[in-house]
């Protein structure tokens, strides 16, 4: 653990659902639209299978914040599956800001599949967003640190 | 443990030049699993496949990971490589380092870095798969096409001449859609009944099409090669086996003061109506918005006249339930609503119209019999002016951001087609651009220039205001001369802009095909698969993927039948082996995963379990394959923990967390 | 950054337009009532803003001709908003000497009966803070 004062890099975990969301970010990619490389993706075949385990373990392994994007509402390859994501994550989130990891580190965002620009500017928010809240250090097991 | 190979590719300079590949080679070799790690310029190339191959023979690897661009892009190709080496394709990863990092990013240390743990979470992903065997599912060999416009007939000839089954749902009570309001076509001007009407004729007698008109799709479930569609049939209030189509009823019929659709609201019809002379089939509806027999409970007149006795009033919606194997989406389009155009008096003069309005009043059909002619006094325009890109080419709200592309030759049509009948009528046509690319498109172009006498000004009119004489200001600009122009014309046409139609949304929802921001549905490759939705087994036919002319129209109709014919020439198919799975131990039978589950996949059955040691008969969740589509709802769902999804199981995206966050 | 540039990208600034959005369509100059005032025409604004002639724009009759009835900027397709750009090119001639505010106290010494009323007009969407 370094205690000089470098400059801060969040690790960033995005969850983007394989039919609209990763392939958002696949255009973003094709149309060249940067974003901070502190945002890692991935796929999952919908917003619907991230697990709200998955969530608290990248908090504890030292994630900064953590974005899940699937498809517009109504919009989901498999018709309701990012409705239950949304429902999992209100929940979710509501008990992670009671314990400390401010309602900023998580995000539920839609993001279609010809949405690239939405893509890019969603992760530059998002990443700003948590340049402004810093370093989280709920939930953070120790012994993961090096 | 596995013995995993990592392949790193250039991708030409696409990775190279922002991504240290020999320093993610370096990296990768690190990892615990990998036995073998090399880059190479294109992986995908056969002699980068060939790599693959080789290093599996000669490691033994039971693992792979490319890193590389999208899974969406390659991953196919990269399993079927393993699997023709021998080993499990689900034993395959991708890390995307091309369009989630160096695309993206500009700086090459840092993109190497991110390229590194994107490797490192794959290779974690991989350490922990499992072989997966892909399992097959029936093909339902009858095609539903969703609109009969001319995209959507010409899909569907081209279906059933293949020999497959092919259901037309047309909302309106005739197949024909635009093509049958237009007079004539460019760039050939030929009569465009003339050319559609054969092909609705062949449509409606082909043995292995059906047509449901005045009928709406209700609801779709199901996946690629078995579709199960409710087709709602409205209420014709004329029974079809009947009606002779003598058309006495529209003639007696009281009511006769309602717009009629198909001649864009310039005339009327009457409550019991055929759109057009030509509709297919020639059985009229009641429009029982209109019929005073609905209304008032008293006429009652058509069932008098009605020799056949067809008139119906008591007639249902009717749910007609079919299987498809495959989706065909024509829904076409509309032009755009003008109520946010001021400037170009629309709504205050009945002599400014649309393009599509013109064609109406062009025709020897429409509410003028084909003489031009002004809606607001019937007297015959001596000065036309065109408008072009009324509402394309916008950034703002009021109008769309696209060309519509069909304007320009339209638009030189209709100057050409009135410099030809009418000589003595002036016609100036105001552009930004003439855009015509297309086979024998620019010289038709030209021609009304050079042959006919058409004034094209470069430049946008500002403002169209309506005279106390009856005439229109029309105020533009001229670039060329870089003056204004100050124009009384007697007639003002405008170019609108084209829109998907607004039922392709609801469509697009039942289909979970994506659509992108101006409702045009989106496809599964821009370049490469441009006539199929993302999603398995729903094809593309027409402007409901993007503006097109007849012809392109015609060519994507046909290319989207070949497609689907492709799935429905197929008897099986391989389904996603990603399925979700329950394990039997921990499985305590509550039924949430069921009841989350879209598909109805997940069954209970009780079943004698031999818990270490401890036989019991216990109630516990099965999971049906074919119908699985592998979403993961259920997963999160289960409170013990039981529900997995193979190829994204917890263990495997717990460890791409770690990884990422390591 | 000459001058030339620096004052170009103070117009795009202050007037929030990016020219380069211009499809060059003359629907400004087609609805410009004041357009034969004008020497250099609404549709020419972008074009001086974006081949960065500011002296120019800055020198034109059309400066003052214009009367910010921002018909230009509703029926522009493209966002591009000419007439701000006229706008910001008053603001610099105003600002000359780098003046960047005006106090309340000044203006009444600042009022002349000559000067055009569109600049005050202007002058005061400008500078309230």
């Amino acid at each position: 653990m370094s205690i000089e004062n470098k400059e801060f890099r969040p690790k960033i975990v995005a969850f983007c659902c394989n039919w609209c969301s990763y392939a958002g970010a696949d255009l973003a990619g094709s149309s060249r639209l940067a974003y901070p490389a502190d945002v890692k993706i991935i796929r999952v075949p919908c917003s619907c299978r991230v697990n709200p385990m998955f969530i608290l373990r990248a908090f504890q392994k030292g994630a900064d914040g953590v974005i899940i994007c699937g498809c517009h509402p109504g919009d989901c390859h498999y018709s309701t599956g990012n409705y239950y994501a949304r429902r999992r994550m209100t929940l979710l989130f509501s008990m992670l800001d009671y314990i400390g990891i401010e309602n900023g580190r998580t995000r539920v965002e839609w993001v279609s599949a010809a949405e690239g620009v939405k893509f890019s500017t969603t992760m530059n928010e998002f990443v700003e967003k948590i340049h402004s809240l810093g370093e989280n250090v709920r939930l953070e097991d120790l012994r993961c640190k090096n | 443990m596995q013995r995993i190979g990592v392949f790193v590719c250039h991708c030409g300079s696409n990775i190279a030049a922002t991504v240290d590949v020999k320093k993610v080679v370096e990296m990768a070799a690190l990892e615990p699993g990998v036995v073998h790690a090399e880059d190479y310029q294109y992986m995908c190339s056969e002699a980068g496949q060939a790599k693959i191959a080789e290093a599996i023979h000669e490691k033994k690897l039971t693992g792979i990971v490319v890193c590389s661009c999208s899974p969406r892009m390659h991953e196919a190709t990269f399993r079927k490589a393993a699997e023709r080496a021998g080993i499990n394709p689900y034993m395959v990863e991708i890390a995307n380092i091309r369009e989630h990092c160096s695309w993206i990013h500009k700086d090459m240390e840092e993109a190497t870095k991110k390229a590194v743990i994107l490797a490192r979470a794959a290779i974690a992903k991989v350490n922990l798969n499992t072989p997966l065997q892909a399992g097959e599912s029936l093909v339902t060999k009858r095609a539903l096409v969703i609109g009969g416009g001319i995209a959507g007939i010409q899909t569907a000839l081209d279906i059933a001449d293949a020999g497959y089954e092919v259901d037309i749902v047309e909302k309106t009570p005739s197949i024909g859609g635009r093509m049958s309001q237009l007079d004539k076509t460019f760039p050939t001007l030929d009569c465009s009944a003339c050319i559609l009407t054969p092909k609705m004729v062949d449509a409606a007698a082909h043995e292995k099409i059906t047509i449901y008109t005045y009928s709406e799709v209700d609801k779709v479930t199901g996946f690629v090669g078995d579709f199960t569609v409710d087709i709602r049939k409205k209420a014709r209030s004329v029974d079809a086996t009947k009606c002779t189509g003598c058309g006495v009823c529209q003639e007696k019929c009281p009511s006769k003061k309602s717009l009629s659709e198909f001649n864009r609201g310039l005339n009327t019809r009457s409550a019991i109506y055929t759109p057009f002379a030509q509709a297919i089939p020639n059985v009229p509806v009641i429009d029982r918005d209109a019929c005073l027999k609905f209304k008032t409970g008293k006429c009652g007149l058509c069932e008098k006249v009605c020799q056949a006795g067809a008139i119906d009033y008591t007639q249902q919606d009717e749910i007609v339930t079919q299987k498809y194997g495959a989706i065909v989406v024509a829904t076409g389009f509309d032009t755009i609503k003008l109520d946010k155009y001021d400037e170009y008096a629309y709504n205050q003069s009945k002599d400014v119209i649309t393009s599509l309005e013109l064609e109406r009043i062009m025709n020897a059909a429409g509410p003028t019999k084909g003489h031009l002619e002004r809606l607001s006094d019937g007297k015959a325009p001596k000065e036309m002016v065109f408008i072009q890109c009324v509402g394309s080419r916008c950034s703002d709200d009021r109008g769309k951001s696209y060309c519509s592309k069909i304007c320009c030759m339209y638009t030189a049509k209709h100057a050409m087609l009135i410099r030809d009948k009418y000589p003595d009528v002036n016609v100036t046509v105001f552009y930004i651009d003439v855009r015509t690319p297309g086979k024998n498109f620019d010289e038709f172009y030209r021609r009304a220039v050079e042959e006919y006498g058409v004034n094209y000004i470069k430049g946008q009119v500002g403002k169209v205001a309506p005279l106390a004489n009856g005439k229109l200001l029309v105020q533009a600009s001229d670039l060329i001369d870089n003056k204004q122009i100050k124009k009384e014309a007697d007639m003002v046409v405008l170019a609108t802009a084209i829109e998907p139609d607004p039922s392709v949304r609801k469509i697009a929802t039942m289909l979970t095909a994506s659509i992108d921001t101006n409702n045009f549905l989106t496809e599964a490759h821009p370049k490469l698969r441009p006539v199929e939705s993302p999603t398995a087994g729903v094809f593309l036919s027409g402007v409901c993927q993007g503006p097109k002319d007849i012809p392109e129209t015609v060519a994507q109709a046909g290319a989207a039948a070949v497609k689907a014919i492709g799935l429905l020439a197929k008897d099986k198919l391989m389904t996603n082996p990603c399925t979700a799975k329950a394990d039997e131990l921990l499985c305590n039978g509550c039924s949430t995963c069921a009841n989350v589950c879209p598909y109805g996949a997940i069954t209970y059955e009780v079943k004698l379990i031999n818990d270490h040691g401890i036989r019991e008969e216990r109630r516990v969740a099965t999971v049906n394959n074919a119908l699985c589509q592998g979403c993961g709802a259920c997963t999160v769902a289960c409170p013990s923990g039981a529900m997995d999804l193979q190829g994204f199981s917890n263990r495997q995206i717990l460890a791409e967390v770690d990884a990422i966050c390591r | 950054m000459n001058k030339a540039t620096s004052q170009a990208e103070k117009i795009k600034e202050i007037s929030g337009v990016n020219p380069l959005k211009c499809m060059k369509c003359g629907k400004c100059s087609a609805t410009c009532p004041s357009f034969d005032e004008m020497d250099i025409k609404p549709h020419q604004f972008v074009s001086y803003v974006v081949n960065e002639d500011i002296e120019a724009l800055t020198n034109s009759k059309s400066l003052w001709k214009c009367l910010s009835c921002f018909a230009c900027v509703e029926r522009c397709p493209r966002d591009v908003k000419p007439a701000k750009l006229i706008d910001a090119a008053r603001q610099i001639v105003v600002r000359q000497k780098d003046q960047d505010y005006l106090s309340p106290n000044e203006i009444p010494e600042l009022l002349d009966p000559e000067l055009p009323q569109q600049l005050l007009v202007s002058a005061f969407r400008r500078y309230r803070r």
